[in-house]
């Protein structure tokens, strides 16, 4: 009994420990998809997400963030953090038709979100601001391709 | 001499029982203690306003219902407000994707991945009457059962009111 259980409790230990790593401090997240071009590339970006700056409040705009999707809770999805609670935040609605802008101030509690791209995102533009409890961490380091090695690229003027 | 190596062992312990038990409560299930009387008379039926923490229902909140987003109309669910991601509250899910939900002023559509949320104790309860539709991505689980008190201990089951919601 005992020598089983020595043999064991290391690797649920170790299993418990990987968990709390990804969940609590951080993880290798893989990204595809366009909405985020020109920073992150159509075919798959590896990036290394922390959970620490969400769980201290340290967000800012600017930051590439993964959040869970407000219409789908088994997706998580990457986008610009543009707005932070009380920020006044003032958009495109529809860049390929028109000019129309819009502005809002984002409510208590919520964080507005938005696409590098703009031509090809789903974002705070169509389904509102998002609340900060599904912010699920910040993106701070890309793995791959290697020549995006390093911190991601600011905000595309 | 010993000393130093007694103190590591007793710090492995409670760090293995420590990394173990988070692991758990986080993907199986964990106890969590009701404020407040917004779900009355299911939890925390005693009405005084000196509710003293000793005596708040304990519950059972599974984690398991988070690896589908399965909900049934009826659930009670624990969930980050949509306005203090800090804050965590207990609610009854009256409402799920697609359905219509009606309150006093009007027929609320309720849009895909949210749901629609009340407390058990309608006169004194912030829900989905005041924060709308609240997203399934800050659902955190499912209460099964009451553990304490002893008295109260019991499993909780599903509370529908068909005449206020149509499916989609």
């Amino acid at each position: 009994m005992g020598e089983w259980s020595s043999r064991v409790i290391p690797i649920v230990r170790g299993l418990c420990l990987l968990y709390v790593t990804h969940k609590y401090l951080g993880t290798t997240v893989v990204t595809y998809g366009p909405s985020m071009l020109p920073t992150l590339g159509i075919t798959g970006n590896v990036l290394l997400m922390e959970r620490i700056s969400t769980r201290t409040g340290k967000l800012r705009p600017g930051d590439v963030v993964f959040f869970r999707s407000p219409e789908n809770p088994r997706r998580v999805v990457c986008k610009r953090l543009v707005g932070m609670e009380g920020d006044q935040v003032t958009y495109v609605v529809d860049p390929k038709n028109s000019d129309k802008c819009n502005t809002i101030v984002v409510q208590k509690g919520h964080v507005w979100v938005e696409g590098d791209n703009i031509y090809n995102t789903k974002d705070s533009r169509n389904f509102g601001a998002v609340p900060y409890g599904l912010v699920e961490g910040k993106a701070f380091w890309t793995l791959l391709p290697r020549k995006d090695f390093g911190s991601l690229a600011p905000k595309p003027k | 001499m010993g000393t130093p190596s007694v103190l590591w062992n007793v710090a492995k312990k409670c760090f293995t029982v420590g990394v173990i038990s988070l692991t758990v409560s986080d993907l199986f299930a964990s106890i969590v203690p009701v404020r407040g009387a917004s779900m009355s008379p299911t939890f925390n039926p005693k009405t005084n306003s000196l509710l003293d923490s000793l005596s708040d229902d304990r519950v059972l909140v599974e984690k398991l219902c988070l690896r589908k987003y399965k909900f049934s109309h009826g659930d009670v669910i624990v969930f980050c407000s949509p306005d203090n991601h800090k804050e965590k509250h207990i609610k009854r899910i009256v409402g799920l994707p697609g359905d219509w939900v009606g309150t006093i002023y009007d027929v609320v559509h309720i849009p895909e991945g949210h749901c629609w949320v009340e407390g058990d104790n309608s006169a004194s309860s912030l829900d989905s009457r005041s924060f709308g539709p609240v997203p399934l991505g800050l659902v955190k689980g499912r209460v099964t059962h009451i553990l304490w008190p002893p008295h109260r201990v019991n499993s909780i089951e599903r509370k529908t009111s068909r005449n206020r919601v149509s499916p989609s």
